[in-house]
């Protein structure tokens, strides 16, 4: 591997402080330390070091998330030649959908890495690993028709107020994909919503009875309508077995929806890998899950229409819960820090999720809002989590 | 019969190079340096010049703010060069040592007759109160303290830390006499720690004090677990630490009045040639038994273990209070892209690499960092390493901060920086944790001054 490190040596003198292209030291920086862990060795404290950095940390959650990305880039060929009528072999589905997936993670990269690049070289600091991850869950979350440009600025707003105006990676409030989410969310709405945008159908013809809209957006259709309205039969039989919208397409991901968040099995896959692997947080991932049942539970039992009246589990198959709740809401600086600040904080933003999507059809990504809204909240939570440390040790000097 | 406790958690780093029962002989020196570096929280005052003609036990130094903090001369001799840094900070005071050491001349201390006060002045003028901590604040304490308790870490169970019993053998009457000098410095207990999953030392077994017992994972071999599970410390107290190989240098110098700092050190590490004890005082020239006894060639030499330890050049002097060298190889080498690969074979407290499937497996471990300097991302990965009720990010956070009112909230008296060398050891982050606590104790302590 001589001659790589012979590129990066011969290149330095150019970025370096007083080089030409000062500006790309960062990415210089960026890139020889991810061609090479570098041959630093520790100068305080204890000797030795483990051997996990946030690199490691973070290329393992993208590991976790290739098998529901390769699925959604399948799906989205499927459901294109679905729609159109036209038969297609897995292949052909597959690059299809590759090729739509490509220039939306190619262009999320480029617009907040150079935002990341900028403030490094700003800032003086060597650019942050979290935008590997944060780069590769924005295009996932996506509509596959959302043009590029809508999503280059909503990257380059995730980057610019979700996490750098507070200081960069690990500073952050909130999550800063689901940032870009929300902003592409109330910014674009046409392109963001509805039942145009989920599934690609340009190059042919839509075959009869083709409908573009995802379950949630059906299932808010029959909000209103009360329970056992024969108008709403139509709907409902979709979500039963054999219908498009049954629990196993839902649990399998056979389903339209955000580009990465349709297949509940691979997530839970992903989500198990990271269990395993000690990098998400399965307080989080329990108590998310918990949460959203518990409420989806509490609609079911006390149901006046038929989104409420929906399988709790059938519930949390569909739309953003699973996807959320396993890649979201486990993000370790967004989310609450405490051990037991970890169970609250993953318990409501599920709970809040089934509620937001329910009683508000209009909103029916609620679980964004309320990852979202419960980032806002997690230092509350840890902040009484932490004074309750604190009233115990003042305790103990009273009694002592 | 003592109380047992059980540390779950924590972290065993588990090294190639344990020390070896062989026993590698006395090493002395012609020089020998004694460095006011080793005293975090002193101020050092000389008490001699280049020069000056000295006593094995007669102040070298002393901490300018409590002058009864006094470091003394390990050998008697001649002051030889009084080595200053930047700004003339005092780096070590070097002796040229007699061929044949002559003591101090102290009384030996009636310890069923002495009081406190008594016992207070012997400690200070023999040199060996310096072998008492203090905490809050992790410095040498002063004899005009009042401690609540004195806790005695009679456990080691850090890295490639030596066999107490082989230190302590045949040292019995000492460590007694060590500890009934303690128990007249407190109105309240003394305690002496037991490592339950190692061989009891027999010598340790002293009489007037409060014996507990710890099982489980390192760091249970840290007094400051040890505290906070028998007697945590509350805002306002003082507790004394004292390390168990120390005792025997305390003993001698209540029973004959002689101020000799001499230790089995431990000799280990993967770059250790002879593993085993070698007999030397503290501050002895390690030229020569470096080169004799270890492969020199791009080698960290430490005293101490490699969680807390200090670097040492290879012309280096044993630090003061140090019964272990250990040299491991430096990590000076760039690794392709070996923050993607498997990295099988690679030592890691995360299970993000495979190590953890193999529990047992003893590592040699080089100095490299793995990664660059990070800010907080990681949650939840201190706690597992430091069995206190303390919130460690949030602590370190206050420290940052330097929010003082936050930091005593938080416990900060309850820790010392080398509390947090597990966690150091294990941040994703790479963040330097107990040269912040260190920074956080000192602030604290010129607060409170």
């Amino acid at each position: 591997m001589k001659f790589v490190q012979n590129i990066f040596d011969k290149t330095r003198p150019l970025v370096e402080k007083d080089g030409k292209r000062n500006i790309l030291y960062p990415l210089h920086n960026a890139l020889e330390t991810m061609a090479f862990v570098p041959d630093h060795t520790t100068h305080s404290g204890a000797h030795v070091r483990d051997a996990i950095d946030l690199k490691r940390t973070m290329v393992t959650v993208i590991f976790a998330m290739v098998p529901a990305l390769l699925f959604g880039m399948w799906n989205i060929g499927r459901l294109h030649f679905a729609a159109i009528g036209e038969e297609a072999a897995l292949l052909d589905s597959f690059l299809f959908g590759a090729l739509k997936m490509l220039p939306l993670i190619t262009v999320t990269y480029a617009a907040g890495l150079g935002v990341e690049i900028y403030f490094s070289w700003k800032r003086n600091h060597p650019v942050n690993e979290g935008f590997l991850v944060s780069g590769l869950l924005i295009p996932m979350i996506m509509p596959v028709d959302i043009p590029l440009w809508m999503v280059a600025v909503s990257t380059i707003f995730a980057v610019l107020i979700g996490k750098e105006v507070f200081g960069g990676t690990g500073m952050n409030l909130l999550n800063p994909a689901l940032t870009a989410r929300a902003f592409a969310f109330f910014a674009y709405p046409t392109w963001m919503s509805g039942d145009q945008v989920w599934i690609n159908t340009k190059g042919g013809e839509v075959v009869d009875g083709y409908s573009g809209a995802t379950a949630l957006g059906d299932l808010a259709t029959t909000v209103g309508q009360g329970l056992g309205n024969t108008a709403t039969d139509a709907v409902m039989a979709q979500f039963g077995a054999g219908g498009h919208y049954s629990f196993m397409n839902a649990f399998l991901g056979l389903i339209p929806g955000s580009i990465g968040e349709t297949s509940a099995l691979l997530i839970l896959l992903g989500g198990l890998f990271l269990v395993f692997k000690g990098v998400g947080s399965w307080k989080i991932m329990l108590s998310f899950f918990l949460g959203g049942f518990v409420m989806a539970g509490i609609f079911n039992v006390f149901a006046v229409n038929e989104f409420m009246g929906l399988n709790p589990l059938h519930q949390l198959m569909l739309g953003g819960f699973m996807f959320g709740m396993v890649f979201m809401a486990t993000d370790p600086v967004s989310a609450a820090q405490t051990e037991t600040g970890k169970y609250i904080y993953g318990f409501l933003a599920g709970f809040f999720g089934i509620m937001i999507r329910v009683f508000n059809p209009a909103y029916p990504e609620g679980i964004m809002l309320a990852i979202l809204f419960m980032n806002v909240m997690a230092p509350l939570i840890d902040y009484y989590v932490v004074e309750a440390n604190i009233k115990r040790r003042a305790k103990r000097v009273a009694h002592a | 019969m003592s109380q047992t406790f059980k540390i779950r958690k924590g972290y065993d780093i588990k090294l190639v190079g344990e020390a070896s029962s062989n026993d590698l002989g006395q090493h002395s020196a012609s020089t020998y340096a004694v460095s006011p570096l080793d005293f975090p929280g002193i101020t050092p005052k000389l008490a001699v010049k280049a020069g000056s003609k000295v006593l094995a036990g007669d102040t070298l130094f002393f901490d300018k703010d409590r002058p009864e903090v006094k470091i003394c001369a390990p050998v008697s001799g001649e002051v030889a060069e009084i080595k200053r840094g930047a700004k003339r900070k005092i780096l070590a005071v070097l002796l040229l040592a007699d061929s044949e050491t002559s003591y101090a001349k102290h009384d030996a201390f009636d310890l069923k007759k002495g009081d406190r006060e008594a016992a207070a002045t012997h400690f200070s003028n023999t040199g060996v109160g310096a072998f008492i901590t203090t905490r809050p604040y992790g410095v040498a304490a002063s004899m005009n303290e009042q401690p609540r308790d004195i806790f005695v870490n009679g456990i080691q169970s850090g890295p490639l830390n030596g066999d107490l019993a082989t230190q302590l053998a045949g040292k019995g009457e000492a460590v007694q006499a060590a500890i009934s000098a303690l128990a007249l410095m407190t109105s309240g207990k003394v305690y002496v720690s037991h490592d339950a999953d190692a061989a009891a030392v027999a010598e340790l077994q002293a009489e007037g004090a409060t014996h507990i017992t710890f099982s489980g994972k390192h760091p249970k071999g840290l007094v400051g677990t040890q505290i906070a599970k028998a007697a945590p410390i509350n805002k306002g107290e003082v507790v004394w630490t004292v390390n168990a190989v120390d005792l025997p240098i305390i003993g001698r110098a209540f029973l004959s009045g002689e101020y000799a700092p001499e230790y089995k050190v431990a000799v280990t590490g993967s770059k250790a040639m002879n593993t085993g004890y070698a007999t030397m005082l503290q501050g002895v020239s390690l030229n020569g038994f470096i080169s004799a006894n270890f492969n020199a060639e791009n080698t960290r030499f430490i005293a101490g273990d490699v969680l807390t330890g200090t670097q040492l050049a290879t012309d280096g002097f044993l630090s003061f209070g140090k019964a272990q060298l250990t040299a491991i190889p430096e990590g000076n080498q760039t690794e392709f892209f070996g923050w993607v690969l498997p990295g099988f074979g690679k030592f890691s407290t995360n299970r993000a690499f495979w190590g953890w499937l193999f529990p047992n497996r003893k590592y040699d471990l080089d100095t490299n960092m793995h990664g660059e300097e990070r800010a907080f991302v990681v949650s939840g990965e201190y706690e597992k390493f430091i069995p206190m009720d303390i919130f460690p990010q949030q602590l370190l956070r206050s420290i940052l901060i330097r929010d003082i009112e936050k930091m005593e909230q938080l416990g900060i008296y309850e820790v010392v920086p080398e509390d947090f060398a597990i966690a150091e050891v294990a941040c994703t982050s790479k963040l330097p944790l107990q040269q912040i606590v260190r920074d956080g104790l000192n602030d604290l302590r010129k607060e409170m001054m």
